[in-house]
């Protein structure tokens, strides 16, 4: 049972949704994705997770490595096994080992992908591979996601999508182009899962509601010069992996409240502690703590 | 920062001096001068790091006095950054990546061996293309003539015009038929700063030169975007067009980034009877995948490693013809180099095909060189039945499992084309039966 007051962890219904997802783009999308590659990828991305969190001395919570292990099926794209595997250590890795002042630096699963890119000649991500079909029903589904779960970082989420498609509406009108053609930009799957489940990741953004007003708009505004002056595929992860840096400076201009996951025993028992209720190891300082 | 604006993607527009604007590049199809596709384009795109070779293919048929091509480039092109080109290059592409009929040929159950197996048809498209007449500079309308040359049989203009009213009345003063809704699109181009080439043909140097079919005209361009404008080619088009794109890259299979890129269904079994009309059996199923795909997806037909084939619908291109085709990391020697370190020649092709209108392709199409070197070709299988008389335990079993093949052939034939199962299975000589009468 649910104790009264307590929130549901967004992490479960962000879980739920991406198997979803992926579950339909292999099935109904003809995804260039192997079942052995996502098992890969799940597997070593939680055997990582365990790993580092003995190593840390902290309790294992697999549900952010859950949530990066499939991002990653939906996004990453290679022939090889071993790099998927590397792929998922990286991710998981960085949340250990890349983080300013107790936070995360970059969302795992958004850096591991730039980094692959850049560095390697065996990874490529499908940014047309979803379509605009389904469109409408991922936005159901992202959108319920925010009400069900009341997440307490939506905010990120509707000013990057404000900011952005402002300005592919704003480019489109200065070059007199039919309104379809944004709309089409737009009602694209991938944007849908950048803008719920990677810019809205509450350990990469930054603490303030003011900060993150900014942060999208930085984001957005980077991602539409990639796309639209440097003329770059993956603007967005780009975007995201060179604005992430900013997010320790705008903790500093303009501080908040540091997040942690709400968990399903988010009261305290009387006389608990604190940690017991930390959704990841991050929520070991009371102050941490969302209550 | 400038140049980058400047170096924005090709485009291609080609008008009619009759009254239709025709495809990005019109074309006519196919073997035994069937006409497979309607309304197509043919184009060849040369790709690594930002350098872009186009290929336009054409095979106008009418007089060429009427022909013309007007192409957005991103900026003033040198007389060394056109070509002309041999349509024979374009002819071999398409034949060397044509979806394919494979012939087996059962053997002998009670003395089994090995089996063949042979090309039995490939369909090719082939090119063809366009026209209009030619123009004067007008300086009134803001157009400027910035560079002027002839290169083989055609005579070439690089235009450039400060808004798209100027140029439009100025193409039509030229003698070209613009349509009315050329003009906003013109707009945009012209916004990102975009040059024009304007092509019509030199009677007087194609006399000279003895051609009788306008030879393909090829641009050469360094630009990030990597693209194909569709825009411009639908704007009065009457119904959806077609367009392959051959890509030849370095790394691997070539994508769109901003529609769904999928593979045709390939590798299923046939009636050997298709072998008679496998283009009609083809564009039949290309129908029904574009139905199947609501028109909102860019299809893969090939995508292969250039060092070889298997099947080969036609011999993978020599490196010279690569080389003529603008494929400029080769390194001039008579072999495809081979990839370092993984196998294979370091040219990959990807052939896609896409059926496309306004309403379901509002944007340019956008493209990227994945790093997946999987090979996929557009294969369907004739299995021959064996016909000898001999009998044994094995004939028997043959025999009787060939009723369930043939009836797995016309359900495979009817699911890709959409075709009628009980048409197919006369075409087949198909006897139904009941379910029972299958038991014993």
């Amino acid at each position: 049972m649910i104790p009264r007051g307590a929130r549901l962890d967004p992490r479960l219904y962000q879980i739920a949704v991406l198997a979803l997802l992926l579950a339909y783009g292999a099935l109904a999308l003809d995804f260039d994705v192997r079942p052995l590659q996502c098992g890969a990828i799940l597997a070593t991305a939680l055997g990582v997770q365990l790993a580092c969190a003995r190593v840390a001395g902290i309790r294992n919570d697999p549900r952010s490595a859950l949530i990066s292990a499939l991002s990653l099926c939906l996004l990453l794209r290679t022939n090889d096994l071993w790099v998927a595997a590397a792929a998922a250590t990286i991710a998981i890795g960085s949340k250990f080992v890349l983080r300013v002042r107790g936070k995360h630096l970059f969302n795992p699963t958004n850096i591991v992908l730039v980094l692959l890119i850049a560095c390697t000649d065996r990874v490529w991500v499908s940014p047309g591979q979803w379509g605009s079909a389904a469109y409408f029903g991922f936005l159901v589904a992202c959108l319920g996601g925010l009400v069900v779960t009341r997440a307490s970082r939506a905010d990120v989420t509707f000013a990057f999508a404000a900011a952005y498609s402002a300005l592919v509406v704003a480019r489109s009108s200065w070059l007199g182009e039919p309104m379809a053609i944004p709309v089409h930009r737009l009602e694209n799957g991938a944007l849908i899962i950048f803008t719920f489940f990677m810019i809205s990741d509450p350990r990469t953004t930054p603490d303030s509601r003011a900060g993150r007003f900014v942060f999208a708009a930085i984001v957005a505004l980077v991602a539409c010069y990639i796309q639209f002056r440097l003329y770059r595929t993956n603007a967005l992860l780009w975007s995201l992996a060179c604005c992430a840096p900013l997010v320790p400076l705008l903790d500093v201009v303009l501080p908040g409240r540091r997040y942690a996951w709400p968990s399903l025993t988010a009261a305290p028992a009387p006389g608990g502690s604190y940690e017991a209720l930390a959704g990841s190891h991050f929520a070991r300082r009371p102050d941490l703590v969302v209550r | 920062m400038k140049r980058l604006l400047a170096l924005t993607s090709l485009v291609v527009l080609i008008w009619w001096s009759a009254d239709t604007l025709s495809a990005f590049c019109g074309f006519y199809v196919c073997k035994a001068d069937t006409r497979l596709f309607n309304k197509a384009s043919q184009v060849v795109l040369v790709r690594d790091d930002d350098k872009t070779v186009l290929t336009m293919a054409n095979d106008f048929k009418g007089d060429p006095k009427e022909f013309a091509i007007v192409i957005p480039v991103p900026a003033v092109l040198e007389r060394g950054q056109i070509h002309i080109g041999d349509k024979a290059l374009l002819d071999h592409l398409d034949a060397y990546s044509a979806p394919r009929l494979v012939e087996y040929f059962d053997e002998n159950p009670c003395t089994p061996s090995r089996t063949r197996d042979t090309i039995a048809a490939g369909v090719g498209v082939g090119g063809a293309l366009l026209k209009a007449p030619a123009p004067r500079s007008l300086d009134t309308l803001g157009v400027r003539i910035e560079a002027s040359y002839t290169i083989g049989e055609y005579d070439i203009l690089i235009l450039s015009a400060q808004e798209s009213g100027g140029l439009e009345t100025w193409l039509r003063r030229s003698g070209y038929q613009i349509p009315s809704g050329a003009s906003a699109v013109l707009a945009s181009y012209i916004r990102q700063g975009m040059k024009f080439f304007v092509a019509r043909v030199n009677l007087k140097e194609q006399a000279k030169l003895g051609f009788t079919f306008l030879r393909p005209i090829q641009v050469a361009y360094e630009s990030p975007k990597f693209m194909l404008p569709i825009r411009l080619g639908m704007v009065n088009a009457a119904g959806p067009q077609e367009l392959f794109v051959y890509a030849l890259t370095r790394r691997g299979r070539v994508e769109a980034t901003n529609y769904r890129t999928v593979k045709l269904p390939t590798g299923m079994d046939l009636p050997v009877y298709v072998k008679q009309e496998f283009p009609a059996f083809y564009r039949a199923m290309f129908d029904q995948q574009v139905r199947l795909n609501r028109m909102e997806t860019v299809f893969t037909e090939y995508a292969w490693d250039m060092g070889w084939c298997d099947p080969c619908a036609a011999e993978p291109m020599s490196a010279s013809e690569l080389g003529q085709l603008g494929v400029f990391w080769l390194g001039g020697g008579a072999a495809l180099p081979q990839r370092a370190g993984s196998g294979g020649s370091n040219v990959f092709i990807t052939r896609l095909h896409v059926r496309y209108d306004a309403a379901h392709f509002p944007e340019d199409l956008v493209f990227q060189q994945t790093a997946d070197r999987t090979n996929f070709q557009g294969r369907y299988v004739l299995r021959h039945p064996w016909t000898g008389t001999e009998s044994c335990d094995a004939a028997a079993s043959y025999r009787s499992a060939l009723a369930m093949r043939a009836e797995l052939e016309a359900q495979s034939l009817a699911d890709l084309t959409g075709w009628n199962i009980t048409d197919i299975r006369g075409r087949m000589n198909i006897v139904a039966t009941k379910w029972w009468q299958r038991i014993w």
